[in-house]
């Protein structure tokens, strides 16, 4: 029998309205699961390319995820010639990213690069002159999904990961060692010291799950600074974006008295601007935090956005700012371009800055607002927009990995406590150990043989 | 001069294990089949260990047995002990382990080769393969006699350019002082196929008249009887231990004493050797800080004082193994009988066989066993038997025979060899199995008998005991159903005594039967419904009920798989033209042609993309071809 695919169908950061597929034998019950209706109980049964209002719950918390429409189009009249379900959410990236992570967890899996197109024209709903195209879909977006998601990964939580396989491959080697070289004198841990090893094993994938630097934009905000001295248009800035957007804007005191955060969606990335207090008394940062505070508080920033006034040029105190900065993801704004246009030199600014984007605007008459928000979705997402997808999708890709691979953990951790025969025990130490390969790419039967003849001295 | 001395259906060259299982599959299958050996006192000789089984090996031979082959049989009546591994690991890795009597072995192998019908057995020396029209046609032996046949199977382990190596002496030799094969390594250069160079070694056999038995720890076999063989017909086996001791301090400085001594590390070695077989000197060297390695003496047999030394795999001179052996205690005073030596030999890339191990550029020519880059008894006669049983389909012009890794650990064997190819001589091992709950030793008539039996290689008594046994574990698994077991304090009493948890109504006893603590044996005091059932079936019912969950698991997986198994690629395809492939892709793709898709996706360097890739443009073709029919 087939998988039971699913991928968001529209494009991510645009439109108000976003789109999650499901494909495959399993889909109206995947439906049946995370869907309530409001009224038409029975859509499952008769509803065909009809919609049907009301809500995504996750069945496990009971939790209302988002306010939906759903359709189905049962195979073989459907794009895939499939049973398909499509549920559409609201655009933002929040809402769409939980919806498909509750139905990952149904048992679904994400649907590779071209995959609905593929099984269309493999069940015959798309001509020969289609297949080509849909070749090169695959093609480009696995090379490009495949760079990008390296990038993302490249970095902490890829060692994270490299290290739990590692150790888990420890314990794999240890069992596997025993069983096959029963008569070389190996030795042999306890239940106790392996069901230990399990659970330290889970602590660590726990953690990861809690700390997941991606899931943490999704749900707490972009950390965002906004920069510049006083009387640059700061605010006016704030104020612009605020009106721009149509997410609810709400005011969370700070952990200081000092510090107000508001938090603005762009292009369904939360974006939280921190200390917007001192922003709002159009005083100057360093002067007012001591440097300090002020790089204590850009160091924690994972945006800053740097305003420069273009009517007054570069001063003193915009240098200063430049080179508490120069580490860090930085969009440079040149503000008031409705003013004036040339006090400031691109070229020797870039020399200063190094590589950030400058973007001109006028936050006043909200002018290159719009490229501006364009580009923090592209930084928020790891280079081009039309990346998007792929980074998205690899950060659901990684936390359901990592679920499934808790999950096979604590059955492995169980299975010792009941005194399953480590045969049956490492079937679970062994998915654990391959679902953290989809992460980090590398899961071979050869390295499991290569760590048992590292780690033991086996021979006749 | 050369002269024509005969004509064969299938030809096999060496008479090791693999030959003999080869030769006797066919012969079996009704093909006219000839050996040739350069020794007829050698048929599956054991130039190393005297010793058949072990985990993922005996799993091998109980396939080969439920095939119809011959080594569990052969093993089961020359064993001088048994004892089955892992008993508390697991029903997937049981694993029986024999020591065989190596003459008894090899004389009642040769017996049932002389005794086989359409099987002819001749002691010549095989120079040359004869290719006609890019097909087999014939050997040429060394006396100049010329056989006529439609396939070859070469099996000549590590006999091509063998090279003895005992310290800095080093000839040209086979194991045990045998002549090496050396003009045909050259000849099947020429035909176009790649070799490569491995190495492997023994360690000496000693005196055991030499030896101190009463400073070792004796290991003796189970006192239950066990056999390889599905249709066994031993019922007792008088059985001699073995014996383990440890090397010393002593030992490891002599060693890295003498180290500069050692052809390995002196760089006369220079095939690739196997991890799992290390010599001692790499064991001492590579785990420095191990204080000891423990050493088995095993029998070679009952009518002979050798024995085996196991864990002293050595090359290094004479004299420094016989100091070495000196410091080990109990052999204070031993004597050498042969030294152990290192064997460098030619070896075939398998990468270059189909799943039938037959070459992709030669048809009719067909390896197996060592000259294929495996070790081990066990996988040499695996291969055997394997290409046998499909130079024989080749003949009468039958679907060739393959395993899936799903299947058999000899497809697991096979499908490693051809897809992924090995750097060091390849050793079966359960863990490389992906599907090991379903590849038992005690499953392995279920799994194969029956496609032996369709193939003709599965003897009418062979296959009416298959049926009968499953036949009495299907009804068997059907009464427990039916069967409740009264809650009371008589049935409590022996829960309790089990540490299971006492029942207060009527329990049906396949329930109980799921509890871990509980066996069917226990059953049998629990409810006067029973009446005693062959072992083999008792032991397949508690594994089927207790396991159920896991196995249902393991089934799920092998479906998916199976489906990538079952989308076939045709050999003729042009990698190069399909638009969209990865170059590393192309180019892997058209110097495998693999045989399925699942065989693709196994291959490195292709990806899941290149797979989809390859699944559209199957389509693609498939529609074509509907197409310019139509």
């Amino acid at each position: 029998m087939e998988d039971t695919i699913v991928a968001i169908a529209t494009p991510l950061g645009e439109g108000s309205i976003g789109i999650i597929r499901i494909s495959g034998p399993a889909a109206i019950d995947v439906g049946r699961l995370v869907f309530q209706p409001k009224v038409n109980q029975d859509w499952y049964i008769k509803d065909n390319y009809k919609l049907v209002y009301g809500h995504v719950v996750d069945p496990a918390s009971r939790e209302i995820i988002d306010e939906v429409l759903l359709s189905v189009m049962r195979g073989p009249r459907s794009f895939t010639a499939e049973d398909v379900v499509e549920i559409s959410c609201h655009g933002g990236i929040v809402p769409l990213r939980r919806v498909l992570e509750v139905v990952l967890r149904q048992g679904t899996r994400l649907a590779e690069p071209g995959e609905f197109s593929k099984r269309a024209f493999l069940n015959g709903r798309l001509d020969l002159a289609q297949a080509e195209s849909i070749i090169d879909i695959i093609r480009a977006k696995t090379d490009a999904g495949a760079k990008i998601a390296m990038a993302q990964l490249g970095g902490k939580l890829s060692d994270k990961v490299s290290a739990l396989q590692h150790e888990l491959l420890g314990l794999l080697a240890q069992i596997e060692a025993i069983i096959d070289f029963p008569e070389d004198d190996i030795p042999e841990e306890t239940l106790e010291e392996m069901a230990g090893r399990c659970n330290g094993l889970l602590k660590v994938i726990e953690q990861l799950l809690d700390n997941a630097d991606t899931g943490k934009i999704y749900r707490e905000g972009l950390r965002t600074v906004i920069v510049g001295k006083p009387n640059v248009g700061k605010s006016s800035l704030l104020n612009a974006l605020l009106r721009e957007q149509r997410a609810i804007v709400t005011d969370i005191p700070g952990t200081t008295r000092d510090v107000i955060e508001e938090v603005l969606n762009i292009k369904g990335v939360p974006l939280k601007i921190i200390d917007t207090a001192g922003l709002r008394e159009t005083q100057d940062l360093v002067e007012k935090l001591g440097v300090e505070r002020s790089k204590q508080l850009l160091n924690q920033a994972d945006l800053i956005l740097l305003v420069l006034d273009a009517f007054t040029g570069l001063s003193e105190e915009d240098l200063r700012v430049i080179d508490l900065i120069k580490e860090k993801k930085v969009l440079v704004l040149i503000n008031k371009i409705d003013i004036a246009r040339n006090a400031i030199d691109q070229a020797e600014l870039k020399k200063l800055i190094g590589f950030s984007d400058i973007l001109e605007i006028s936050a006043q008459k909200e002018i290159g607002l719009d490229r501006l928000e364009q580009s923090i979705l592209a930084l928020v997402l790891e280079g081009k927009i039309t990346a998007a997808e792929n980074v998205f999708v690899s950060n659901s890709r990684h936390k359901l990995a990592l679920e499934r691979a808790k999950k096979h953990l604590q059955e492995a951790g169980w299975g010792i406590h009941q005194s399953i025969p480590p045969d049956i025990v490492s079937i679970d130490i062994k998915s654990s150990w391959e679902i953290l390969g989809e992460i980090t790419g590398n899961s071979v039967t050869e390295d499991l043989i290569d760590r048992i003849f590292a780690d033991f001295c086996i021979g006749k | 001069m050369r002269y024509h001395a005969g004509d064969y259906d299938v030809i096999v060259v060496g008479a090791g294990h693999a030959g003999c299982e080869a030769a006797l599959a066919s012969a079996r299958m009704g093909c006219k089949t000839l050996v040739l050996t350069l020794n007829l006192d050698n048929a599956t000789g054991m130039p190393c260990n005297p010793a058949v089984g072990g985990p993922a090996k005996s799993h091998l031979v109980k396939e080969i047995d439920a095939l119809g082959g011959q080594m569990g049989l052969n093993t089961d009546l020359t064993a001088i002990q048994m004892r089955m591994l892992n008993t508390g690991k697991g029903p997937a890795v049981h694993a029986l382990r024999a020591q065989a009597d190596k003459n008894k072995y090899q004389l009642l192998m040769k017996k049932t080769l002389e005794s086989q019908e359409n099987l002819d057995i001749k002691q010549l020396l095989v120079e040359e393969i004869l290719v006609e029209n890019g097909r087999v046609s014939g050997v040429v032996t060394h006396i100049g006699a010329v056989f006529a046949t439609r396939t070859v199977i070469v099996t000549t382990g590590t006999y091509l350019k063998g090279r003895i190596i005992i310290g800095n002496v080093h000839f040209p030799g086979g194991p045990n002082s045998q002549f090496p094969s050396v003009t045909l390594s050259d000849n099947l250069r020429n035909l176009g196929l790649e070799l490569g160079r491995f190495k492997t070694g023994t360690p000496a056999r000693v005196d055991r008249r030499t030896v101190d038995f009463s400073k070792m720890a004796i290991q003796h076999g189970d006192e239950e009887v066990h056999n390889f063989s599905f249709i066994s017909p031993v019922r007792q086996r008088e059985q001699v231990p073995c014996w383990l001791t440890y090397t010393t301090e002593q030992t490891h400085q002599i060693i890295r004493d003498n180290l500069h001594r050692s052809p390995l590390y002196a760089g006369i070695i220079e095939g690739v050797g196997p991890r799992y077989c290390p010599s001692i000197e790499d064991k001492v060297v590579r785990f420095a800080d191990k204080p000891q390695h423990q050493i088995f003496v095993e029998p070679e047999g009952l009518i002979t004082y050798e024995m085996y030394v196991q864990g002293m795999s050595t090359s290094l001179p004479p004299d420094v193994q016989l100091q070495m052996l000196r410091s080990v205690p109990g052999l204070e005073n031993v004597e050498i009988m042969r030294p152990g030596y290192a064997i460098e030999y030619d070896q075939v890339v398998p990468t270059q066989l189909k799943a039938t191990l037959e070459t992709k550029t030669i048809p009719g020519l067909y390896t197996a066993g060592q000259i294929n880059g495996t070790s081990g008894y066990e996988e040499a006669a695996a291969q055997g038997i394997m290409a046998g049983i499909n130079a024989a389909l080749q003949v009468q012009e039958k679907e060739p025979f393959t395993l899936s890794r799903a299947e058999a650990y000899i497809g697991v064997l096979i499908d490693d060899l051809v897809t992924k190819g090995t750097n060091e001589p390849y050793r079966l091992m359960t863990a490389r199995a992906e599907y090991r709950l379903l590849l038992r030793q005690d499953n392995a008539d279920h799994r194969l008998t029956q496609k032996g039996y369709d193939i003709g290689l599965v003897s009418e008594v062979r296959y009416d005991h298959y049926m009968k046994k499953w036949q009495a574990i299907g009804e068997e698994m059907e009464r427990l159903k039916t069967i409740v077991i009264p809650a009371g304090e008589e049935t409590n009493a022996v829960l309790r005594e089990l540490g299971s948890s006492e029942i207060t109504q009527s329990t049906p006893a396949i329930n109980l039967l799921r509890r871990p603590e509980i066996n069917y044996k226990t059953l049998l005091n629990l409810s006067d419904d029973f009446t005693p059932l062959s072992n083999e079936v008792i032991e397949e019912v508690d594994i089927e009920i207790k396991y159920e969950g896991y196995i249902k698991k393991q089934l799920a997986q092998v479906e998916r798989f199976e489906k990538l198994e079952g989308r076939k690629l045709r050999e003729d395809i042009n990698y190069q033209g399909i638009k969209g492939l990865s170059v590393e892709a192309r180019q892997k793709l058209d110097k495998f042609k693999p045989s399925s898709i699942g065989q693709a996706s196994r291959i490195s360097g292709v990806s899941p993309a290149d797979i989809s890739v390859l699944l559209i443009w199957l389509e693609q073709e498939r529609r074509r071809v509907a197409g310019g029919e139509q």
